[in-house]
């Protein structure tokens, strides 16, 4: 039984921001609005969406970096909660966006490296904790040299492998990869792509893979959940939701992707949106995509869909289905 | 007089002087650009296509400066004008949008004072006339209640709304060149397609020509005519954009387009480019891209490949494709 057990099982996730406008008006963000679903043991899911849809923040509450308003993060199978959140530390680590603010200028990539060994005493002595660090560099394709350096001395796509470094540090079973490529160009995009590739059939490490890049995204993933405005629309196979996407939302989301083939271009059919996202701190009722959506109907203002089951492994959020 | 490219660059050269030495961010480009057509320029962050366009704009930072090279703007090299021609000359003739369109619109004006100002300038409307094109112009752009957004300020519109707004006020005195830099990056993509969508129906409206430059493949094959794809500040390769997609002889552009992931139904892995990018600072003496090249030849590090024409709709920079070519020649011959 406990073989079928996924990994990471989120259940029903929120994650409400108090934001004030005005006097005494206090009014409340929904970053994430009831969000479940699992990741299996070495398994990528990919997470999907615009700007401020919530995918962040579905990362960051995940792994109690902000605590979660409502809803259960269970970590094979074991709830994750604020009091025992240290235990899962080594278990369930972040690789960030920006390679340039999340390493401190002032520490050397030892250091930055070295500092999760020093936290979770993963070392006997001093010569261990070096042997590991240029360990965790070589297995990053970086040199051991280059451990004596600072952050400021390498370029975009070195620093990302030092972030990476720093997560593997205390052998996770799981990262939550935020945009770990879209600071980088597209050469060096490919290597990282390729690193965290190898490093999950050296280590089996799952990922949480959030991007807004499509392309990257239905390459690394086995399976992709669309989010917009705090809600997963739709989740399923990347074959199936690149292919053949069915929420309303994943259609254009899809068919917006640029494709780097002229003759694919000329033929494609883009469905291009109306307007833009709505604030999340004024979303429409019902269903959050209804203002934008070609198919609304009377029943989409009135109830929000929920996900149900499509067969093949899909659910879908959506009412005209 | 019909037969001159709207736009012809010839050689250009740009250099920026830091403390460091000579930043040599341009080296020798060429193209021309004709009436109506889109011509998109490729590269990575550092290769120069930036500077290419803001050197024709005339537009660079105190350090920088053209070092050599002409551009001609229907015939006439505007690299000579003075400032007082070059101010009329931008935005009446060669207008410009920008990536980030927050940091380009004034904060503290409203949308639509920003807007009148540049139709003032570059022409003598009356003041009802004047706000009659400012309103035309944000409708012809898809603003939504334009009347109301004239009198909002930047900070109240979404980006994809801003960038509207400033492809509305680029476009304002109809322009025969736009110079688009990266106008789509900072978007999400289903505001990019909007966007995307707007700049090419625009383009057929008005007839205006489009230098798009972006680091997005995607972008580039979707609206482009013709290709040039740059690298340390030269022209790798240039073709339309089937030559370029299908038909790549620079090792350059061929790892490019192997290391974008593609929709493909079983799993190929991706082959990047190995190594980073080259130091302005200290260019080799040969081929820019020798040090991460898989193909590179002795002369690749001793020798500038000169640009070689592979048929008339494509030229490379590439000594491995000199030896094809030369090759095919020979094989040629033979038969």
């Amino acid at each position: 039984m406990s073989e079928n057990r996924p990994l990471v099982d989120v259940r029903d996730l929120k994650e409400y921001f108090p934001v004030k406008s005005g006097m005494l008006n206090k009014m409340v963000l929904k970053a994430v609005d009831g969000v479940s679903f699992t990741i299996d043991k070495g398994e990528t899911l990919g997470l999907v969406g615009e700007s401020g849809c919530g995918k962040t923040t579905v990362g960051r509450t995940l792994l109690h970096l902000y605590k979660p308003t409502s809803g259960e993060v269970y970590f094979d199978g074991k709830l994750v909660t604020d009091k025992n959140i240290g235990e899962f530390r080594k278990d369930m680590q972040i690789v960030f966006q920006d390679p340039y603010s999340s390493l401190n200028p002032r520490m050397t990539v030892s250091d930055i490296i070295g500092e999760p060994l020093d936290i979770h005493h993963l070392y006997h002595n001093k010569k261990e904790r070096a042997e590991r660090i240029a360990e965790l560099l070589t297995l990053v394709g970086l040199n051991s040299e280059h451990a004596t350096r600072y952050a400021h001395e390498f370029s975009g796509g070195q620093r990302q492998r030092i972030g990476i470094a720093r997560a593997l540090a205390v052998n996770p079973r799981f990262i939550v990869c935020d945009e770990p490529v879209s600071a980088l160009d597209v050469s060096i995009q490919a290597q990282i792509v390729n690193t965290f590739e190898e490093l999950q059939q050296k280590l089996g490490i799952a990922y949480l893979f959030i991007a807004h890049d499509l392309l990257v995204v239905q390459h690394m993933s086995r399976r992709i959940a669309v989010m917009y405005l705090g809600k997963i629309v739709e989740i399923g196979s990347a074959s199936d939701i690149i292919n053949h996407p069915v929420h309303p939302y994943s259609q254009s989301l899809i068919s917006a992707i640029p494709m780097p083939d002229p003759e694919t271009a000329r033929h494609k059919h883009r469905i291009i949106l109306e307007g833009d996202v709505p604030s999340p701190l004024r979303m429409p009722k019902g269903c959050p995509f209804r203002t934008r959506c070609r198919f609304a109907t009377e029943q989409c203002a009135q109830s929000c869909p929920s996900l149900t089951d499509r067969g093949n492994g899909r659910q879908v959020a959506c009412h005209n289905m | 007089m019909s037969n001159v490219p709207l736009l012809q660059v010839k050689n250009l050269h740009t250099s920026f002087i830091t403390d460091a030495g000579e930043v040599k961010a341009v080296n020798g480009i060429s193209y021309n650009l004709d009436r109506g057509k889109v011509l998109g320029i490729v590269g990575e962050s550092g290769s120069g296509k930036s500077v290419s366009a803001y050197s024709v704009m005339r537009i660079l930072t105190d350090t920088g400066r053209v070092t050599q090279g002409e551009v001609l703007f229907n015939g006439e090299d505007i690299l000579k004008y003075t400032p007082q021609q070059m101010q009329s000359f931008r935005g009446s003739r060669i207008s410009m949008i920008f990536q980030d369109p927050m940091t380009c619109l004034n904060p503290v004006f409203t949308v639509g004072s920003q807007l009148r100002e540049a139709i003032r300038i570059h022409t003598d409307r009356t003041k009802e006339q004047i706000n009659a094109r400012a309103l035309e112009m944000l409708q012809l752009v898809g603003v939504n209640e334009p009347e109301k957004r004239l009198r909002q300020y930047p900070h109240e519109l979404s980006g994809g709304m801003r960038q509207r707004v400033m492809i509305a006020m680029a476009l304002a005195c109809e322009p025969d060149i736009l110079i688009a830099d990266e106008p789509t990056t900072a978007l999400d993509v289903t505001i990019q397609a909007q966007i995307l969508e707007l700049m090419q129906n625009l383009q057929k409206k008005m007839g205006m020509a489009i230098i798009m430059i972006t680091h997005d493949l995607g972008v580039i094959a979707d609206i482009c005519d013709e290709i040039i794809v740059m690298y340390a500040g030269k022209v790798c390769e240039r073709g339309t954009a089937d030559e370029i997609f299908y038909n790549p002889r620079h090792e350059y552009t061929k790892g490019l387009i192997r290391s974008i992931p593609r929709v493909t139904e079983k799993h190929e892995k991706l082959v990047p480019i190995a190594g980073s990018p080259v130091d302005l600072l200290n260019l080799p003496k040969g081929c820019a891209f020798a040090s991460r090249c898989e193909c590179a030849m002795k002369i690749c590090l001793t020798e500038q490949p000169e640009e070689t024409w592979v048929n008339d709709s494509h030229i490379a920079a590439c000594w491995n494709n000199v030896k094809r070519m030369y090759e095919e020649s020979k094989g040629g011959e033979a038969r």
